[in-house]
């Protein structure tokens, strides 16, 4: 999928809680065995998918150096939404000062609600409908107590805004491929308060078909090899996916790892592509290309192809590096996280 | 609190919004319709700064109703750039880290629930800098 218009990104900002579990600490609670990550960023008492949603979108905005009551559309994507009914994008318009004339709405598909959240923005930028549109992806994952989800599902998320191509833009879209089929590998029911998922049925016919499909068709489509990208960053929800799909699609090692937060962070669900990519943008030159794709259980993957221009130089002091959030952390126990997490009745 | 009177303050409360005596300058916040320092009624809305230092703190161990579950919590009065004096929750902060002259910058977060069913408020809360 191409735009008429050529999109870029205006700026980009993250966000990540300042707490970490170590996967250790579940373990030795509940006895699993292996360690799919080293460690997961977890919310604090007063923090939520909107909070996280609106420090990235702050940031964003920061680096993007826009007005923001110039951004048309916002878009927050999450399936950890604090109000059943009642959006997220009316809370982070108002916090970042971007109402009234706006439009705003969140997106649900799971892991991949903020790519989505792209493919729109794209539109409405291109189309001229919007000068200016965000597309943010921030989560507080669920996990129930002992299931494997639990070893992974982290807090975070990231936020960008999309204008038409110019010298200010950092990287523009050369087009986007979605793969979306009926696939049940993973699932929240209405008023559950944890996800149910299929195991290893969410590997093979779930993550690694859908992602290779989106990667391989977009790049069909472009022209494009594996040897074409300096980077490519994969939906993380353990350390072992991304690196496995990068291998089966032939991209090496070296592509992926400045984009690969998983083990330190855990897998943010709709913040998780977001924050490898900002991750991404934090340590690319002018000319690189960037290969992006998401994956979201249901089930569907969104591909991207990105390229970094000048202006990528110019903005990196006005926004903390998403390692900067890494490396901000203080480490809690597996009591606190408990009550953080809502998982200790009162 | 009332969802009308959170609805008005929202703006406010999301995005630091304060008033500037046009007479002497002097910055406030919440905003006031009459100057505290020369009494002039001429004041304008104004955008204040993210950024200030702690000038006094506490730390409430014993909290007000629908605050208890924040406790420990650190309240301090903190000097925004511009001059206005603002009270506020600092957070990302262990009780015995805060300090007189702690640089902070203000963050987003919940500060109030109307129990599991009613409205939850966000607002303005302080943090140490960043970066």
């Amino acid at each position: 999928m191409k735009t008429a218009k050529t999109v870029g990104i205006v700026g980009y900002g993250a966000y990540i809680p300042r707490n970490r579990l170590k996967v250790s600490e579940i373990s030795h609670v509940w006895g699993g065995g292996g360690a799919p990550i080293q460690e997961k960023a977890v919310a604090d008492i007063d923090e939520d998918a909107v909070t996280i949603a609106v420090e990235a979108a702050r940031y964003a905005v920061k680096r993007a150096g826009i007005d923001p009551r110039e951004i048309g559309a916002i878009y927050v994507g999450t399936e950890s939404k604090p109000y059943a009914v009642k959006p997220c994008g009316t809370i982070v318009a108002e916090a970042i000062g971007a109402t009234p004339c706006v439009t705003a709405a969140d997106y649900e598909f799971a892991c991949k609600a903020g790519t989505e959240a792209f493919q729109t923005c794209m539109g409405l930028v291109s189309s001229g409908m919007v000068k200016y549109a965000m597309a943010i992806g921030a989560d507080t994952a669920q996990g129930r107590p002992a299931d494997a989800l639990e070893y992974t599902a982290a807090c975070g998320g990231a936020a960008f805004i999309f204008g038409l191509k110019n010298h200010r833009t950092l990287a523009y879209i050369e087009g986007s491929y979605s793969y979306t089929t009926d696939t049940p590998d993973f699932w929240r029911r209405s008023r559950e308060p944890y996800p149910r998922h299929g195991s290893r049925f969410t590997g093979t016919p779930a993550y690694f078909h859908h992602i290779v499909g989106a990667v391989k068709g977009l790049m069909g489509e472009l022209g494009y090899g594996p040897e074409d990208f300096d980077y490519a960053v994969f939906h993380q929800p353990n350390t072992k996916f991304p690196i496995k799909v990068a291998k089966m699609l032939g991209f090496p090692m070296d592509a992926i790892k400045p984009g690969l937060i998983v083990p330190f962070v855990g897998n943010t669900y709709a913040g998780s592509t977001l924050l490898g990519l900002a991750s991404v943008l934090d340590v690319a030159n002018p000319g690189d290309r960037i290969l992006v794709a998401s994956y979201g259980s249901g089930a569907g993957s969104d591909a991207f192809s990105l390229v970094v221009q000048d202006a990528i130089s110019n903005d990196r002091r006005l926004d903390p590096a998403v390692s900067i959030f890494i490396n901000r952390k203080r480490y809690i126990d597996y009591s606190l996280y408990a009550r953080l997490r809502g998982k200790i009745l009162t | 609190m009332s969802v009308p009177r959170y609805w008005r303050e929202i703006k406010y409360r999301y995005r630091l919004l304060g008033c500037m005596c046009k007479e002497c300058g002097s910055v406030f916040f919440p905003r006031r319709h009459i100057c505290l320092k020369c009494g002039s009624r001429d004041l304008e809305e104004v955008k204040l700064s993210e950024r200030g230092r702690v000038v006094s703190y506490t730390v409430v161990r014993n909290p007000p109703k629908e605050y208890e579950k924040y406790a420990p919590y650190i309240v301090a009065l903190i000097e925004l750039g511009d001059g206005a004096r603002i009270l506020s929750q600092v957070v990302d902060c262990e009780p015995e880290e805060v300090h007189l002259g702690m640089e902070v910058e203000a963050t987003f977060r919940r500060v109030r629930e109307d129990g599991p069913s009613g409205i939850i408020e966000y607002g303005y809360k302080f943090r140490p800098v960043i970066s």
